[in-house]
């Protein structure tokens, strides 16, 4: 079985300074591989690199691309690009402000993505928004109002809902747990591990939390300094980390 | 009966890099294979590597040497050098383990808790509670905790759902870490009736038991964990 996503030694230089280098791995259809590692590690850069936002110096990235197979996205179109990213993945933003749009309504958030798809008939559309907006537990009667008046963990939820509408099949994830209270991050760990498993999704994760790794991924890949150091099975690498730095990693951390 | 566990050469070390590189070897040279039908329990002293050895076998340590095979699907799989996508393949259909403490998931109830690994498997939701309830009922969990979180159950009550949860997909090869530790003796044995069904109905089973009146019950052999590895007949 080929994979969905197919890494060869992709790097990224800032000047002189690496962002990341020569990382490889494959994804297949609906596992989930979480990005762990320290401040400044490239975690967010490999994520940039990998949807295409930012352009890598080396390598390349092979996307498995519905009717055609593995495609390399350098050889896609600009505008083929944006239609995966607006279709086919997903990318949900640490900060939900910058993966929602402010001055419509909650609705309308989840709303836009199905017509980027083709959907026209209004009270379809309106009906799919409300039935999202169920599914990551927002009370649909504030379906037209404006997400700014919304909690941080509500916003996080609605940008879940705006990126899963379209059924995706990768999705990113930038720290979508993190700068929420701790009980807001449990209930929104839950909804994401049900929403994974139930569609299926296959999805890259980043995270520093270790715990938010335990919980949704199949896979681990531990970077440091722009490089991954250390991958494999999630609880593997968590319970018995072969890299100096991983263990430095698992050591810091109480109990996960 | 046939053979669904088969160790070849296990070496396990600890390498602590940031202590100063000091190794710590645990297993040197294990060698067990176990059939269906057979329950092999681990004996050994307390750091031993009775835990260390039934990580290894679910791919949860990784081993510094040697091959750990596991039956799944008609073919071999040796966990020592499959790739993660195979490993949890393994554990999926094939390969069940119940550590010592429960895992809880935050918010899921108990009945979902004990039906995932059904789910997993692509079962119906509603069939997989009943097979829950049922498994439940017979291990005397009360049932106003079913559709409450494990979270704030005590430490026998969660044991009970661990074993519920290990046992309900009847996976070919299980794995127990002290699965009666924090129980009664009435509900110990109710637990060790459900083992020793499980056995009877050809499951390979390879456990930790502390209680020494529970594993004389379950084991047909017993497998000793130290440096001079051994095998001595119950
Ligand atoms: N646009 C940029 N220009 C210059 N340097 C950058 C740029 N983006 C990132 N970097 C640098 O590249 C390195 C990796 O940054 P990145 O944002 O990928 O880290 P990260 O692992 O996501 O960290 P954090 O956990 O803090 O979010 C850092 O040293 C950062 O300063
Ligand atoms: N993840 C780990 N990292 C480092 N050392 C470990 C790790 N897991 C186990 N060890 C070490 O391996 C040795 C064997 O431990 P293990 O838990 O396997 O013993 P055990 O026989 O199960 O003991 P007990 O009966 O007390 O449960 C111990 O010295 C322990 O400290
Ligand atoms: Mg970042
Ligand atoms: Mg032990």
């Amino acid at each position: 079985m080929s994979p969905l996503l197919r890494v060869k030694g992709i790097s990224k230089r800032y000047g002189e300074h690496i962002g990341c280098a020569d990382v490889s791995f494959e994804l297949h259809a609906g596992e989930v591989l979480a990005v762990v590692g320290e401040s400044g590690s490239g975690k967010s850069t490999l994520l940039q690199l990998l949807s295409t936002r930012i352009a890598s110096d080396t390598g390349s990235i092979e996307y498995q691309v519905t009717g055609r197979g593995l495609v390399d996205l350098a050889h896609l179109s600009e505008a083929e690009q944006r239609w995966l990213l607006r279709t086919d993945w997903g990318y949900v933003e640490q900060n939900p402000r910058d993966g929602l749009r402010m001055n419509v309504s909650a609705g309308a958030n989840v709303g836009e993505r199905l017509m980027a798809v083709g959907a026209r008939h209004y009270g379809e559309i309106r009906n799919t928004a409300t039935d999202w907006l169920q599914r990551v537990e927002l009370d649909a009667a504030r379906i037209d109002e404006l997400p700014t008046g919304f909690s941080g963990g509500m916003q996080q939820r609605l940008q879940i809902a705006r990126n899963l509408v379209t059924r995706p099949r990768l999705v990113f994830m930038d720290e979508p747990t993190a700068g929420l209270d701790v009980s807001v991050q449990a209930r929104l760990l839950d909804l994401l591990r049900e929403l994974v498993t139930d569609l299926g999704l296959a999805a890259v994760i980043v995270t520093h939390d270790l715990a938010v790794a335990r919980l949704l991924a199949h896979r681990l890949l531990v970077m440091r300094q722009g490089r991954v150091v250390e991958t494999g099975l999630t609880d593997q690498v968590l319970d018995d980390p072969q890299h100096p730095y991983t263990q430095l990693l698992v050591a810091s951390v109480l109990q996960v | 009966m046939e053979t669904l566990i088969d160790v070849r050469g296990l070496t396990k070390a600890f390498v602590l890099h940031n202590r100063n590189e000091a190794r710590i070897p645990v297993l040197d040279d294990v060698n067990l294979s176990v059939a269906a039908g057979e329950c092999v329990a681990l004996a050994g002293p307390s750091g031993a590597g009775k835990s260390t050895l039934l990580r290894c076998l679910y791919g949860n340590y990784l081993a510094s040497a040697g091959a750990v095979c596991i039956r799944h699907e008609g073919a071999w799989v040796d966990l020592a050098r499959a790739a993660p996508r195979e490993i949890l393949a393994v554990r999926l259909r094939s390969l069940g383990y119940v550590s010592q403490f429960l895992r809880v998931i935050p918010r899921v109830s108990t009945l979902d808790v004990v039906a995932e690994p059904l789910r997993e498997l692509g079962i119906e939701a509603a069939a997989a509670r009943t097979r829950a309830a049922n498994l439940l009922a017979r291990l005397h969990l009360p049932e106003y905790l079913w559709h409450l979180p494990p979270a704030t159950f005590s430490g026998g009550e969660q044991q009970r759902v661990n074993i519920a949860r290990g046992l309900i997909a009847k996976k070919p090869v299980l794995l127990l870490d002290e699965p009666t530790a924090s129980l009664d003796v009435a509900n110990a044995g109710r637990v060790a009736d459900l083992i020793d069904e499980a056995r009877r109905n050809g499951t390979a089973i390879v456990g930790i038991f502390h209680d020494t009146v529970i594993r004389d019950r379950l084991a047909t052999r017993l497998h000793a964990v130290s440096t001079q590895p051994q095998e001595i007949p119950a």
